[in-house]
C-alpha cells in the first residue's frame, strides 16, 4: 500500500513561507514598483516638485548617445567575462578532475577568489596595474609597452575584464567540476578503448554531456556581469576613460545618485528589470529543452 | 505598604523632572564628510562647543564622502527627517539654493536668532560662492581650498632651475619642463582637472565660464568655456603630452602618486593637499601660485574655492534654529577658525583669523598656507571670479571628465571636444532649469 503524507493543517504553511514573502515584498516588488513609479516622472532631487512626464524620461535616454554607448559597452563587457571565466574555469576543472594527490589544495585554493567582494578585487587589481607605482605597469615599461589606462579605454576595458572574470573563475569552476564528475566513467573508457585521443574524448563526449551546466553558467555569469560588477568599475575607472567602461548599471548609479537624475536613473534600472527578467525567463524555459542530457 | 507606595510617587515625581530637564538640552544634528584625522577634529569642534554652554548638543556624524552626504540628506528629507545641519560640497551649491523649501537660509537663520552677525567679518572670496547678488548668505562656509602649484625642489635643483624663482606663467612651465625632462622627470600633471584647469583657469584669467554672472544670474545661464583661450589651454595640454611636458594623472587625485612619487617635477592640486605631500613626498617641496597665459588681459585676477560649506535645512524649531546660530558663531570665531586653518590646511574664513595665525608665526613654517590665502585674495572677486552657480554640476564635472580624456588620448582635438562639453553641459543645464522652476 502507497504511504501518503498529507499535511493536515491549513494555515501553518502561510505561517511558514511568510517571512520569505516578507523579505521578497519589502525589499524587491516595493522598490521595484517604486522604481516604476519614478520612472514616469521628473522630479528635481529634493522631491519638491514632481511632473508626471509619460515615457519621456525613456525616449530621453534611448536618444542618448551615452546610454546607447552603455548598452553596447556592458553587452562586450558581460560577453568577454562570461567566455573568459567560462573557458579558463573548464580549463582548471577538467585539470583538477584528473589529479589524484593534493586535490583538495588545488580546489581549496582555486575557490578563494571567490571569497572576495568585486570592490575588494578591483582595489588588488588597480594597484598591479597602477601606472605609477603598480607591478604589472612597472614590468610592461620594461618591455616597453606603455600601459595606462587612465587614458587607454581598451586597456581599461582588459582591466576590468580580468578583475571581473577573476572571481567568477572560481564560482564555475565549482560547477565544472561537480558537472565533470557526474559523467559516467564507462562512457570515457569505452572511447579510450575505441581508440580516441583525450582531446576528441573531451569534445564528444565530456562536453556535450555538460551542456546542462555550461548553459547554467552562461547565463549566470552574464547576470553577474551585468550586475555584481558595479563594485570593480566603481572602484577601478568610474566608468570612464571617455565612458569606455561605462557600463549600464554603472550609469545607473552616477545618474541616481551624483547626478541625482532620479526619473531618468529610475528608467534605467526598468530596463535592466526588463533584461534580467528576460534572461531568467530564458534560463527556466529552456534549460529543460535546448540542452543535450 | 502605604510608605512605599509614597516612596514610589515621589520617585515618579523627581524622576520626572529630572528627564523634563535632560530634555532642556536641543539637540543638533550635524551630518558631514570628513573622515580619518579631518573627522577627529570635526568631533573635537563639536565637544568643545557642547562643553562651553549646555543649552544645546551638537551631534556630529560622519555620513561618507560629499556625494554620499548629500544624498543622505536628501534621503533624510523625503523621509521627513533631515539634520539640522548638512555639509554640502561646493558643486552641490545649484541644487540645495533651488531647493526652496527644504533648506533655511543662513542669513535667516542667524537673524531670527537675534545674535550678532556681520557678513563682513567673512573673506568676500570665500563668502561670495555662496551669497546671493544682493549679498545674503546662504549657506556657511566651512572648509574652502583653493589650487595653487606645488613643485619639487630637489627636481629643480638637478634641472638647473632656482628653487626660488618658480614658473609664473605657461610659458615659463613649458621652458622649465623642457630642462626637467632632460634630467629624467617628466614636466607637470595635475588632480581634480575640471575644478583646476577649467573652473578656476577660468576664474584666474577673469573669463566667464556661462553666461549670467556663471549663473549668479539666473537659471537660464549656458556654458561658453569653449572660447578661444580655454581651447588653446587645453589644446596646449594635450599637445604637450608628447614631449612629457604635462602628462595626464587621471580623475580626482589619483595623480597625486605621480608627484609624490618623483614621475613629474611640478603639480596643481589643492591647498588642502598640503599635509598629504608632507607625509608622502621624501624630497623638498614648495608651492607657488598658479600660472597664467600673460596674453589674457585680466590674468591674474583671483582663484575661486573648493570645498564645502553647511547647509541649515528647513523644518525645525526656533530653539533648534537659535542653537544652529549659537554654533556657527563659535564655529566663525577667530581662535576656533586659526586651530581648523592650521591642523587641515583649508582656508580661514574670517579675515581675523587670518592675522591670528598670521601672528602666531605659522606662515613662516607653512608659507603654502599663505600661498593660497594670497592667490584668492590678490584682486577683488568680478564677475567671473566669484565662483560659479550650475545645476547638475556634479554630473558635469563627469562630462569634463570623459571629454578631456578623450581629447587626451588623441581622438579629439580640443576644439571638439569642448564644444561637445559645452553641449551636453548645456542640456543638463536646461534639465535643472525646468525641473526647478
Amino acid at each position: 500500500m502507497e504511504k501518503r503524507v498529507i499535511f493536515k493543517q491549513k494555515l501553518l504553511p502561510y505561517f511558514l513561507i511568510a517571512p520569505q514573502i516578507i523579505i521578497t515584498l519589502v525589499f524587491f516588488i516595493w522598490p521595484a514598483g517604486q522604481a516604476v513609479y519614478q520612472s514616469v516622472l521628473q522630479e528635481d532631487a529634493f522631491g519638491l516638485s514632481r511632473n508626471f512626464v509619460g515615457l519621456e524620461n525613456f525616449v530621453y535616454i534611448f536618444t542618448d548617445e551615452t546610454y546607447l554607448n552603455s548598452i553596447y559597452v556592458t553587452m562586450i563587457f558581460s560577453l568577454s567575462v562570461a567566455i573568459i571565466a567560462m573557458s579558463v574555469s573548464l580549463l582548471l576543472a577538467t585539470m583538477a578532475d584528473r589529479v589524484i594527490k593534493g586535490a583538495t589544495t588545488y580546489k581549496t585554493l582555486i575557490i578563494w577568489p571567490y571569497a572576495v567582494a568585486p570592490a575588494v578585487a578591483g582595489v588588488l587589481w588597480y594597484f598591479l596595474f597602477n601606472p605609477t607605482v603598480g607591478i604589472v605597469a612597472s614590468y610592461l615599461k620594461l618591455y616597453g609597452y606603455e600601459w595606462n589606462h587612465s587614458l587607454n579605454g581598451g586597456q581599461a576595458m582588459f582591466l576590468v575584464i580580468i578583475t571581473a572574470a577573476w572571481r567568477e573563475i572560481s564560482y564555475n569552476f565549482l560547477f565544472f567540476l561537480a558537472g565533470l564528475q557526474a559523467i559516467p566513467k564507462p562512457f570515457i573508457e569505452a572511447a579510450a578503448i575505441d581508440g580516441a585521443s583525450p582531446l576528441k574524448r573531451f569534445w564528444t563526449i565530456t562536453f556535450p554531456l555538460l551542456s546542462p551546466t555550461t548553459f547554467f553558467l552562461l547565463v549566470m555569469n552574464v547576470v553577474y556581469a551585468f550586475f555584481d560588477t558595479f563594485g570593480v568599475i566603481h572602484v577601478i575607472t568610474d566608468g570612464g576613460p571617455n565612458y569606455a567602461t561605462n557600463i549600464m548599471v554603472f550609469k545607473v548609479y552616477h545618474d541616481g545618485f551624483l547626478s541625482l537624475d532620479l526619473g531618468g536613473s529610475a528608467a534605467q534600472s526598468v530596463i535592466l528589470m526588463i533584461i534580467v527578467i528576460s534572461l531568467t525567463v530564458v534560463q527556466f524555459r529552456y534549460i529543460e529543452r535546448k540542452v543535450y542530457y | 505598604m502605604k510608605r512605599y507606595g509614597l516612596f514610589l510617587i515621589m520617585a515618579v515625581f523627581v524622576l520626572g523632572f529630572s528627564v523634563t530637564t535632560a530634555q532642556a538640552v536641543t539637540e543638533i544634528n550635524w551630518w558631514h564628510a570628513h573622515g580619518g584625522r579631518l573627522g577627529e577634529k570635526v568631533n573635537a569642534i563639536a565637544e568643545n562647543f557642547n562643553k562651553l554652554q549646555n543649552k544645546y548638543k551638537v551631534v556630529a556624524t560622519y555620513k561618507g564622502n560629499y556625494a554620499d552626504t548629500m544624498t543622505a540628506g536628501i534621503a533624510a528629507f523625503r523621509s521627513k527627517n533631515p539634520p539640522h545641519i548638512l555639509q554640502v560640497f561646493e558643486v552641490g551649491t545649484a541644487s540645495m539654493m533651488s531647493a526652496k523649501g527644504a533648506i533655511k537660509p543662513v542669513y535667516e537663520v542667524m537673524g531670527e536668532s537675534g545674535l550678532p552677525f556681520d557678513p563682513n567679518v567673512y573673506l568676500s572670496t570665500v563668502t561670495s560662492y555662496y551669497t546671493t547678488r544682493e549679498g545674503k548668505m546662504l549657506s556657511m562656509p566651512f572648509n574652502s581650498s583653493t589650487p595653487i602649484l606645488y613643485y619639487n625642489v630637489d627636481a629643480f635643483k638637478k634641472a638647473g632651475l632656482d628653487p626660488d624663482k618658480p614658473p609664473k606663467t605657461w610659458e615659463e612651465v613649458e621652458d622649465y619642463s623642457r630642462k626637467l625632462v632632460k634630467v629624467g622627470y617628466s614636466g607637470f600633471s595635475t588632480a581634480w582637472i575640471s575644478w583646476i584647469h577649467m573652473e578656476n583657469f577660468s576664474a584666474w584669467h577673469n573669463i566667464p565660464i556661462g553666461t549670467k554672472e556663471n549663473g549668479f544670474g539666473g537659471l537660464d545661464t549656458e556654458f561658453i568655456f569653449n572660447s578661444p583661450l580655454h581651447v588653446k589651454h587645453i589644446q596646449q595640454l594635450a599637445d604637450w603630452q608628447k614631449e612629457k611636458i604635462f602628462v595626464y594623472g587621471g580623475r580626482r587625485n589619483l595623480g597625486n602618486a605621480k608627484f609624490s612619487s618623483g614621475e613629474v617635477a611640478m603639480y596643481t592640486e589643492s591647498s588642502a593637499g598640503y599635509a598629504g605631500f608632507k607625509k608622502t613626498c621624501e624630497f623638498e617641496f614648495r608651492t607657488s601660485m598658479l600660472p597664467y597665459w600673460p596674453e589674457a588681459s585680466g590674468a591674474p585676477q583671483n582663484t575661486i574655492i573648493g570645498g564645502a560649506s553647511l547647509w541649515v535645512m528647513a523644518g525645525h524649531s526656533l530653539e533648534a534654529y537659535t542653537g544652529v546660530a549659537t554654533f556657527f558663531t563659535y564655529l566663525s570665531s577667530p581662535a576656533v577658525q586659526a586651530d581648523w586653518h592650521q591642523f587641515t590646511g583649508y582656508l580661514p574664513i574670517t579675515t581675523d583669523a587670518y592675522y591670528l595665525t598670521k601672528g602666531q608665526g605659522v606662515y613662516e613654517k607653512k608659507p603654502g598656507m599663505e600661498t593660497a590665502l594670497k592667490q584668492m585674495t590678490l584682486n577683488k572677486p568680478t564677475s567671473n571670479s566669484k565662483g560659479l552657480r550650475f545645476g547638475n554640476f556634479v554630473q558635469m564635472r563627469g562630462v569634463m571628465y570623459n571629454e578631456l580624456e578623450a581629447i587626451f588620448s588623441g581622438k579629439k582635438t580640443a576644439q571638439q571636444g569642448l564644444d561637445k562639453a559645452v553641449k551636453e553641459g548645456n542640456k543638463l543645464l536646461r534639465k535643472f532649469e525646468k525641473v526647478n522652476k
